[in-house]
């Protein structure tokens, strides 16, 4: 389960994941459940229907990746259709609202049944009855919600006390509270994604979810190490518009092209200081959250295919550095 | 010429008018809407700050803020009820605050339209405290329920709304209608239908369906939710009518002369697509749109240098100086330990320049690089040596620099090919542009500064 505060990149990182985890020979299966199509368009494919299909092929030539948008309506019909053969009156039921109703106000069914699918991909096995699927990895809703989407199975099971789903939620919610599950944190160095963090973990411990790794996401090289940055901050304009004016960037007298390039560029050094300080402080906070972290560099150039990619090729490389 | 039609180029989009649509009396209502993670309830807050600053009357309704923003406003204890927050208004304005309890909202249109002892058996039907407490739509209807009482308590001369932290922008607008049409529609009746229509001859087939229906329904849920959620609707009954009025009444609302929507992004391409969409859909309804805020905008005041000439030099720098004889009028003095501040001297002679080669070359094959130079060695007295290193120190320092710089030019031009894409969609949409902060924004200061940069609307150099 990849989930992360909005705007940190929990979908890149969810698709860099499975493309990491699959290896020669493998198979894993990316599953989108918001209903954004932002597996389609990360991997610039057509809108994704309700079924698993091939959308890439992992790093070095590994193993494939398969993608599904699950949708919670198509899965209540399907699961109609398994347990009561209700072909027409499923029709009947989702033109008296009954569906709409089911899936979008029930409480918890659609969480279960997307949480299910998922499962269900988790537990299947083929002929030769090995898993289909090595990996199964979810684009879950964000932080803000992850504990009650994953945890609405025990709702459910509270609420509808006896019956199938009862019986369904019961075994999806084994399946998430056991070691096979992690839930992937995805956070930037800021203040707010961090402290949305914290509480995730919190909450996840507290429902009994097994919290898995926080993954920085969006690192940005440190340019100027501390020293350079004081001394940057200090009072040397003269010497580094020389400097300018010696790598071919104008003048440095007053006025001349390299001498008017200080000011913005201490400027930005400034703020750069800044921000620095404040990922120091909030890479504290995460440190003292005591989980293993995996960092992603920025990507200047902007999430594009290769940059996802290569993300991919980090992730591998730090998890074999372990 | 007046503020919102500034134009700078055929690509550019109007500017928008922020403080303008603040002072206007006209305005009473300004929802802020936008993918989740691109600060809409910073810019709610920031544009409450500076509503109150210039005389408004205002309450930001937040939906769910971070804490220390929250704190910032004096409203980090969960409320339902708008707080003032002092040291704010100026010039009659005042600023209230409030923070959405879902729940409590839900709870008080209950005990508002329901007698003491069938709100309490409501209050107390597990279908209800699930349902209240917060699932898909109950908080987006509740936004707009809440929305609609300040409206109609007619406290304030603006009211601006955060909006939810939905999975697409446009939940926003449909779950008040979803809930709505669920709480009176066609699927409870009939969960309450077979009690009523059984006797009618006409209507068999119908019961027949309807007994299988539930039968099903009961077999899928279990019994016992069937149960409870009839016990609620009938609990509810008299109260259905209201809900599809008032989330009809609350939907023309926003579309009232009086309300103004600005779509929150940042320049990012999932945040623009949602803002894209979001501009789309509101035309499509009706609804009123101010424009565009497009947070964390980068700008630098050294963008005439590009990104790949602040690279070469910055190269040019680390490989120790290759002498540019255009621009080596500048000259270098003697002591880098005593910054000469902004004067030049007076006049670079040629043995200045000359000088400085010498120190130049030799700061390339410096002890720091741990390789003497034969020029160094031979030209570079024991005197000389603190100079050295200081010019080594600055190549250095300004290397980075300049790799900072590049690094910033690159984040513009991605941001602008992502912005340039939206604009091309939709050119009459007027962009208010927020200059990115180093830090997180947590108090009413950094409030007041956002609001300074929205009101600016294009980012002030670095």
């Amino acid at each position: 389960m990849v989930s992360g505060k909005g705007g940190t990149g929990k979908t890149t990182v969810a698709a860099a994941l499975a493309l990491a985890l699959a290896r020669e020979g493998g198979r894993t299966l990316l599953v989108e459940v918001e209903g954004r199509q932002g597996l389609a368009q990360l991997f610039g494919a057509e809108a994704l229907p309700y079924e698993e299909r091939k959308i890439a092929v992992a790093p070095g030539g590994g193993g494939e990746v398969f993608a599904l948008a699950i949708d919670a309506e198509r899965a209540l019909l399907d699961y109609l259709q398994m347990f009561y053969k209700l072909g027409s009156a499923g029709r009947a039921l989702k033109k008296l609202g009954a569906i709409d109703f089911a899936t979008t106000i029930a409480p918890g069914l659609r969480d279960v049944l997307l949480t299910g699918k998922a499962c269900e991909a988790v537990r299947r096995k083929d002929r030769a009855g090995r898993y289909v699927y090595d990996h199964v990895i979810m684009d879950a809703p964000p932080t803000g919600r992850i504990t009650r989407f994953l945890n609405v199975n025990d709702e459910v099971a509270g609420l509808a006390r006896f019956g199938p789903i009862h019986n369904q939620a019961q075994a999806v919610m084994k399946v998430l509270k056991s070691p096979e599950t992690a839930v992937h944190l995805v956070t930037l160095l800021e203040e707010m994604p961090v402290q949305e963090t914290a509480d995730g973990i919190e909450e996840l411990r507290g429902a009994g979810l097994p919290v898995g790794r926080v993954i920085v996401n969006m690192v940005r090289p440190h340019h100027l190490d501390e020293d350079t940055l004081r001394t940057a901050a200090g009072d040397h304009r003269a010497e580094v518009a020389k400097a300018l004016s010696r790598a071919g960037l104008g003048g440095a007298r007053r006025g001349g092209l390299a001498e008017r390039l200080v000011d913005p560029l201490l400027a930005q050094a400034a703020e750069h200081a800044s921000r620095v300080e404040l990922e120091r402080a909030q890479r504290g906070v995460l440190t003292g959250l005591d989980l293993p972290t995996y960092e992603l560099p920025l990507l200047g150039a902007g999430m594009d295919l290769a940059g996802l990619y290569a993300l991919a090729r980090e992730l591998r490389k730090q998890s074999v550095a372990e | 010429m007046s503020e919102g039609e500034d134009t700078v180029g055929m690509d550019t989009p109007p500017r928008l008018a922020v403080d303008r649509l603040l002072d206007d009396p006209e305005t009473r209502i300004v929802v802020c809407c936008g993918a989740g993670g691109v600060g809409k309830t910073t810019t709610a807050a920031a544009l409450g700050v500076r509503a109150a600053g210039r005389g408004r009357k205002a309450v930001v309704l937040t939906i769910d803020p971070a804490r220390r923003l929250a704190q910032s406003m004096g409203i980090d204890s969960l409320d339902n009820t708008p707080r003032k927050v002092e040291t704010v208004g100026a010039g009659g304005g005042e600023l209230h605050a409030m923070m959405l309890d879902m729940k409590r909202t839900f709870d008080e249109i209950v005990e508002a339209h329901a007698d003491g002892e069938r709100a309490r058996a409501i209050l107390a039907n597990p279908f209800y405290q699930s349902l209240s407490a917060g699932f898909a739509g109950t908080q987006e209807y509740m936004a707009m329920e809440k929305l609609g009482q300040l409206r109609a308590r007619d406290d304030w001369d603006l009211i601006i709304v955060d909006t939810p932290p939905s999975r697409s922008a446009l939940d926003f607008l449909d779950a008040p209608k979803r809930l709505g049409s669920f709480l009176d529609g066609k699927f409870i009746r009939v969960l309450m239908a077979p009690a009523k229509v059984g006797g009618r001859a006409g209507m068999k087939f119908l019961n027949v369906g309807m007994s299988m229906m539930t039968g099903t329904l009961s077999k899928l849920m279990g019994a016992s939710l069937l149960k409870d959620v009839q016990t609620f609707v009938a609990a509810m009954d008299t109260m259905f009518g209201g809900f599809r009025t008032r989330a009809d009444a609350t939907f023309r609302l926003l579309q009232a002369p009086g309300t103004a929507f600005l779509v929150v992004a940042a320049p990012e391409p999932d945040a623009l697509r949602e803002a894209a969409y979001f501009v789309e859909r509101l035309a499509a309804e009706n609804m009123p749109l101010a424009g565009l805020v497009l947070n964390r905008v980068h700008g630098s005041g050294a963008d005439q240098l590009s990104a790949e000439r602040a690279l070469a030099a910055a190269e040019n720098l680390e490989e120790g100086g290759i002498v540019d004889q255009e621009s080596g009028k500048a000259g270098l003095r003697d002591s880098g330990a005593e910054p000469t501040g902004t004067a030049e001297p007076a006049g670079s002679t040629q043995t200045d320049r000359t000088a400085r080669t010498a120190q130049t070359t030799r700061t390339a094959n410096s002890p720091e690089t741990g390789s003497p130079g034969p020029e160094g060695d031979t030209e570079a007295g024991s005197t000389e040596s603190g100079v050295a290193t200081d010019t080594a120190v600055v190549d250095r320092i300004t290397a980075g620099l300049l790799r900072l710089h590049a690094e910033r030019m690159q984040v513009i031009a991605r941001e602008q090919r992502t912005r340039d894409r939206f604009t091309s969609l939709h050119p009459e949409v007027a962009v208010a542009e927020v200059a990115a902060l180093p830090g997180d924004v947590h108090d009413l200061a950094g409030l007041r500064a956002i609001g300074e940069r929205l009101a600016a609307g294009v980012p002030a150099g670095a």
